[in-house]
Formats: C-alpha cells, structure tokens, sequence
C-alpha cells in the first residue's frame, strides 16, 4: 500500500477545485454554456486552456443542449470528456442527458445544483437534478469543496468501469460549495495521471473500424438495452468499492455511499444530501452532548440508492426525518423521501417517516432550523403520525 | 418472447451494430410488383441507372450493369432515366 | 469535373436500407459519399434517412455513423471534429459528414447549426431537403414552399395549404460568413459531386442544400423522382448556385420551363389550379420569379431588391352561409 500523498493545504472554491480537477484527470474535452452558479467552473478552465496549462479542448457552445451533444460526440470520437452546467441548463439538456447513458457515455458532470424557474431562482436546491433522476446516470452528493475535487477523479474511474459504462454527475450545493473558498488537499499531477491514464475505449467513431452509433429499435429490441443499462448501475457499488479503495492508497481519503453519524441508540435520525450534511451532524453532536437520542444519515451516492444499507441503518429508529430539498409537487413525499421510504419497505422495524421540505431556493438551513426538525422529530416519537410531508420554515 | 433473438447479456451494450452494412442481410427486393429488365445489346454502360439507384441494386460490370433482385424495389428511376431506352419495368407477381 | 467511372465502386450507403422506393433523399445521401474521397465520419439527425437504414439489428453504412437526437447533429459533429483534430496533431484527416432532412435543419436543428457555423468546424453539412417532416407523415416545416398541401397545411375553406414562403438556408449559412454555400440537385449528377467536393476541400463549415424529391410527400411516381430533381431547377423553382468566399455563381442556366409543368406533376400542388385557389398560385410564382431576380442581381455582385410581393396575400374572405 502506497503511502498517502502529503500535500499542503491550498485555498480553493468549490469551482476552482473542480477546473483543477478535471485538467488533472486526462481530459481530453469540454464543451459547456454559462449558468449560474456554475459559471466560476468554466471560466477557470478556459483560463486554464488560454494559458497552456492543459492540452484539454475547450468548444464554447451555443446552448446547453449543444453542450452536452457536442461532449456526447466528443465521448464517441473516443475523448474523456466533461460538462458542468445547472438548474436551467440541466432542464434543457434533458433529452439529451438519456441519450447519453442510453449510449453509455462515461461522461462526467458537475453539476451546481440550483433552483428551477418558475420563480427564477439562481439558488441552491435539489430539484434540479431531482427532475432528471432517471435519465441513467449515476448520481452522487458531495458535501465540500474538497469532495467535489476528489469526485470528478473518481467519477470518471467508476464511469469508464467496463461494468458500469455510465455517465456521471458530480452533484455541489450551487453557491455553497461552488464559492466557498476551503482548505484544499491536492493531488500531485503524477499521481492523478497514474488514478486516471488516457481513457481507450473499446467501440469509437473510427474509419479503420466503422460502427453504427444510435441506432433505432423496435419493440423487440428496446427493453434489452435498458436491462443493460440497469445493469451497469447494478455494478456500480463494485466498482466504487474498488476506485475507492485505490483512491484511498493513493490519497489516504476514504469514501462511502453514505455517512451515518450516531445512529446507534438513536431515536430520531435526520437524512440528507449535500453540503448541509455538514449541519445537520454538528446540530446532532451537539443535541447528543445534551443527551437527546439523535442521529444523522448523509447518503453521498444517491443514484444507484444504497437501499440495503440504507433501510439496516434506519429500520430501528423511531422517527426518520428526510430533508428533502427539492420538490415532488402533489406527493406524500419528494424524491428522497420516497427512496427512503422504499428501503424501509417490509423491514422489521418501521420509523415513521416525515418529508420535511427545506432549503429551497437558497433558503438557508440554520442550525436552529434544523434543530428545531430533530425537535419535532422527538415529539413525533411519542405520537404517531405515519408518513407526512412538510414544509418547514415556510410563511404563511 | 422469441427463443431466436439474443438476451441482453449478449447484444452489443447501448444498441451499437459494429458490423457495418449489415443491412446487406435484409432483402428487400420482396417489397417490388415490378422489376427492370435490361436489353443488354443496348446498354452502354453509362453509369446513369447507378448512380440514380436509390438503394443501390444495380452492380457495375465491365461492359454493363446488371440488376441486384435481392434488394430492389421496382421504383423504376432507372427505366426512366437511360439514355438509350435499355431497360424496361416488367410487372411482377 | 466528375466522371461516373472514377466513382468508388464500393457501396458506403448500401442496400438493405428501409427508405422508399424512389426515394429523393437515398439518392442525396448515397452520392454525398461517392463524392468523398477521404475517410469519414457521419453525423445523421433523426429523420427518414435515419430512422429507415440503422434499424437494429441492421445498418446500411459502411462508414463510422453516429445519430443522436433530432436537433444536435451539428453539435455532436462539432464534439467529433474537436476530438479527431486534436487526436491528430491539430490537423483534421478525416471528412465529417452532417446529414438532415429540412426539419432537422431549417427548423429544430438551425440553433445547432449556427452555432457550429460561428465557431467554425470543419464539417460539410448536407441538408437532404424534401419540403415537409416526411418520416413523421408529411407534416409541414419551415422549407414547405407556398400553397403546398402537407397533412398539417392541408387545403380547406380557409386553408390553401402552407402560407408563406420558404426559408433562404443559403442566405442564413451566409449570415455565418462560411467561404462555401451551395445549393444541389442529384439530377445533376456532376455539379452535385463537384459541389460537395468543393465543400469537402473548404476548411472550415459548408454547407449544401439538396433538393430531395419525395414520390410519397410530394405525390408523384416513384420512377418521376430524378425528373423532378431536373425540373425544380428548369422551372427556377429550386434555382441551383454556389456561393465561394461571398461571390455568387449560377451553376446552371437551362432553357426555361414553366412552373406549371413541376406543379402539375406534384398531388400536393393539385389544388392550386382550381379557381378558388389562383390567388395562391400567384403567389407561389411571384416568389419564384422574385427570388430568380434577387439571384441574377447577386450573381453580378449587386445587392437585390426584394419588393416585399415575397409575401403572400390572401384574398377577403367572403362571407359564407356558416360565418
């Protein structure tokens, strides 16, 4: 086992860690539109194109759509390729996004997550990656700066996988990891280049081996292909435990699908994505100093969702509470509610479940809000109410 | 479900066909109710009937073109457009 | 200047294909390739040209062939060209071939199509143009010409099929300033090869605008598809020209036929020659006359003077017992 990198800390936003990410890991193209909060990613590789520092080709298009077609034939032509886009753009480049996997693309994206118009909103929440949930990508949280940096590495080792054959989004809180300067660990340009040699594709747009890229199916055909792609998710945690691990030799930084925090014992345990992770275990260890029985659960990957683990852990507290960030309008639940929900399906131990809507827009989640979540939460230990969704922090 | 037609674990991931023209294999000659004939003393081997061929069913020869049944579907563009009248659409049942 | 002998004998775009009989796109599609004489890539939007050669199991290309959605061939050419360049030394060997039908062009696929314009790839776009959304059913789009029946225009009481003229891509491809525009007809077989390989040999974008004659859409008989290819140019109708580097050249200036002889022979211009619908044939006319006009004033370096009768005027409907 090598011994893990000693590197001095170095001041980085969310974005800027992300641009030095990717001219480290090898790729070979970018091609992305502006949006806010993600515009600090793309100019910073630009800078970094403009002054030589990297060989990766920079295509400036003309909307997000064309973005991500034009990295989709830049993947097909063989190239390691990345994006990085947001809220609206995610919007409009939807189709697109399950062209993408439906091709196995191992493209890997960045995205800022914000809010979705209408109202305009250029703040952080989920609901713009929520929306497009099931496009066949894999999908992971991170909670910092830091993170974010280490992510894009792995992402591509677990992408470009043979098992796995998928694309990739990076998901970071919009402003709050995006622009948050950090103390960063970098990795050395030798070591990233040994994590992450030059991508060799197996099947490539090449006139020495001509192959049909997109082809139509029939009713016969279809469902087949599909049953591949679920399977390349399928293969997803095997091949996260193996980039991981090198990952950690390499870095001594260990990752995981998910984060618990204090769950033994506890009877009310909040669930969360993203960066206020971060709050909401510091409100617990602080609520547990005090001798409440609180927990806390970050799932870092949600897309394969770690529904086994996920449904082991939680199955024995009293009261789940999901901070969920983005919206499913008319639901009991929003989307991370439901994947929680459905790992506790036919458990021993049923928690009541509450959907607590928050954070949306930007709207701040203070430690006292989410104070006040695992409050109610104890509360609700002693009258049962089942499974609800509220909005908390919400005028009226 | 039919037995004859490959699973999934078998096909080529994302629907690629990495054998190219493999649309060789579908005949659709079936498709025509009429075929050309050519009068080959006539034909001069001008080349026009193939390169208006939408398919292509006509071959090339060293002399003369002939006609590929397997594939085509009677349009009659080459009929019409030979300089010399040295094909004709015969009905075909 | 092209011989047919010198063509390839080998049959990139081959047999087996589902497109129909006497298709006016085939043909576009399968001379592209004999005009080329590099390796190359295909870019292809969704559409008949699509849709009916790569069903799978099946492809008919013997070339490297992507598709991707309807709207971004342009894009996904501008990726490859980006990579292939910079794989081989900043030098692109390869030819890339963007295929689209007139709605994957003119209309959902022009953003993509400018854009990769403006940044200059080194692409041949060919737009296979057959004047409506055929493989959806001959829906009409922004290259159906005036008063032709599609099944979205279709002709009625207050409808005498499509109003309006249809949009100038050579003109929008010159607002991106590329040195090569052309338009082509594979009824002529020769201008059509020298073209593209005129597109092929610029670097940088070109584009080529080929009318692509549809029996099914259009309405005529199957054998008639080279014929109209022959006599949309005759009849000015599809004027066939090239721009290099901004200057204009006719490419051919055959003895005139009238514009009736092309109609009549199209089920989807029928109803333009009752009475009720005369009005609109003039109009139909008027544009072609006026866009020749405009064509000879370009082709001596003048600018031309549209006097605006491109745009179509319906006559007062006159009240009917149902009103």
């Amino acid at each position: 086992m090598m011994k893990p990198q000693k590197v001095e800390l170095v001041p980085m936003s969310g974005s800027e860690a992300v641009a030095k990410a990717v001219i480290q890991s090898n790729v070979d193209f970018t091609s992305a539109y502006p949006i806010t909060p993600q515009t600090i990613i793309v100019e910073r590789l630009s800078d970094l194109v403009a002054t030589g520092e990297t060989k990766t080709s920079f295509v400036n298009v003309e909307s997000e759509h064309s973005a991500l077609s034009a990295c989709v034939g830049a993947s097909l032509a063989g190239g390691r390729v990345f994006t990085a886009t947001s809220s609206q753009g995610l919007a409009l480049m939807h189709e697109v996004l399950y062209l993408t996997s439906g091709l196995r693309c191992p493209i890997v994206m960045a995205v800022a997550n914000r809010a979705l118009s209408a109202p305009i909103s250029i703040h952080g929440d989920h609901s713009d990656m929520m929306g497009s949930r099931d496009s066949g990508w894999v999908q992971l949280y991170v909670e910092n700066a830091q993170e974010a940096y280490d992510w894009i590495m792995l992402a591509y080792r677990i992408a470009e996988d043979e098992r796995v054959a998928l694309p990739f989004t990076v998901n970071m809180d919009g402003y709050v990891i995006t622009h948050s300067v950090e103390a960063m660990s970098l990795i050395d340009d030798e070591t990233a280049h040994k994590y992450l040699p030059p991508r060799q594709p197996l099947l490539k747009l090449d006139p020495q081996k001509p192959v049909t890229f997109g082809t139509l199916t029939l009713p016969d055909y279809y469902s087949e292909f599909k049953r591949q792609q679920e399977e390349g998710m399928r293969n997803v945690p095997a091949a996260f435990a193996d980039a991981t691990k090198e990952f950690a030799d390499l870095t001594g930084r260990r990752y995981e699908r998910l984060v618990p925090f204090e769950l033994e014992g506890a009877k009310v345990a909040v669930v969360s994505l993203g960066s206020a992770s971060g709050t909401v275990r510091w409100v617990a260890r602080n609520l547990r100093k005090k001798g409440l029985p609180v927990g806390a659960l970050r799932i870092a990957l949600y897309r394969p969702f770690p529904h086994e683990e996920v449904g082991k852990m939680l199955e024995n507290i009293d009261v789940v509470i999901v901070l969920e960030r983005a919206l499913s309008p008319g639901s009991h639940c929003g989307p991370l509610g439901s994947d929680v929900v459905c790992s506790l399906y036919n458990r021993s131990g049923q928690p009541q479940v509450l959907d607590i809507v928050a954070g949306l827009g930007g709207r701040d989640l203070s430690p006292d809000s989410i104070e006040k979540m695992f409050r109610t939460g104890l509360e609700a230990t002693s009258r049962p109410t089942g499974l609800e969704m509220e909005f908390a922090g919400v005028r009226d | 479900m039919s037995a004859t037609k490959p699973g999934w674990r078998q096909l080529t991931r994302g629907a690629v066909v990495t054998q190219p023209s493999s649309a060789r294999e579908f005949k659709t000659g079936s498709w025509r109710t009429q075929k050309p004939v050519l009068n080959e003393a006539k034909c001069t081997n001008c080349l026009f009937c193939w390169i208006w061929c939408p398919e292509p069913a006509i071959v090339r020869g060293p002399k003369k073109v002939s006609f590929d049944y397997d594939y085509c579907k009677g349009c009659g563009i080459c009929a019409v457009e030979c300089p010399v009248h040295a094909i004709t659409m015969e009905e075909e049942h | 200047m092209a011989t047919l002998k010198e063509l390839q004998v080998q049959e990139l775009l081959g047999p087996g294909h589902r497109l129909c009989a006497g298709c006016g796109g085939a043909i576009t599609a399968r001379m592209t390739l004999k005009a080329i004489k590099r390796p190359m890539v295909v870019v292809n939007a969704t559409g008949c040209l699509e849709v009916a050669t790569t069903i799978y199991p099946y492809t008919a290309w013997g070339v490297p062939w992507v598709h991707g959605l309807f709207e971004n061939n342009s894009a996904i050419a501008s990726g490859i060209e980006t990579i292939l360049k910079a794989k081989n030394g900043g030098k692109l060997d390869t030819d890339i071939i963007v295929f689209g039908g007139d709605g994957g062009t003119f209309d959902i696929g022009l953003q993509a199509l400018s854009g990769a314009f403006e940044r200059r790839h080194d692409f041949v776009y060919v737009c296979y143009d057959n004047e409506a959304y055929m493989n959806t059913g001959i829906q009409r789009s922004g290259a159906t010409p005036e008063g032709a029946w599609t099944t979205t225009t279709p002709v009625g009481a207050t409808s005498p099929g499509k109003v309006g003229p249809k949009k100038d891509l050579i003109a929008i491809s010159l607002a991106h300033h590329i040195d090569y525009a052309a338009t082509a007809s594979t009824a002529y077989w020769n201008d059509f090869i020298t073209k593209v390989q005129k597109a092929a040999a610029v670097e940088g974008p070109a584009l080529i605008h080929a009318i692509s004659p549809c029996p099914l859409g259009w309405r005529f008989k199957t054998e008639q598809t080279i014929q109209m290819g022959k006599l949309a140019v005759q009849t000015r109708y599809f004027p066939l020209y090239e721009v290099e580097k901004g200057k204009y050249k006719l490419s051919v200036n055959p003895h005139q036929e009238p514009l009736e002889k092309f109609l009549k022979m199209q089920g989807r211009f029928n109803h333009l020659f009752k009475p009720e619908y005369a009005w609109e044939l003039e109009a139909l006319r008027n544009q072609v006359e006026q866009r020749w006009a405009a064509l000879q004033e370009l082709c001596q370096g003048r600018h031309p003077t549209w006097n605006g009768s491109n745009i179509t005027t319906p006559p007062t409907p006159t009240p009917t017992a149902a009103n």
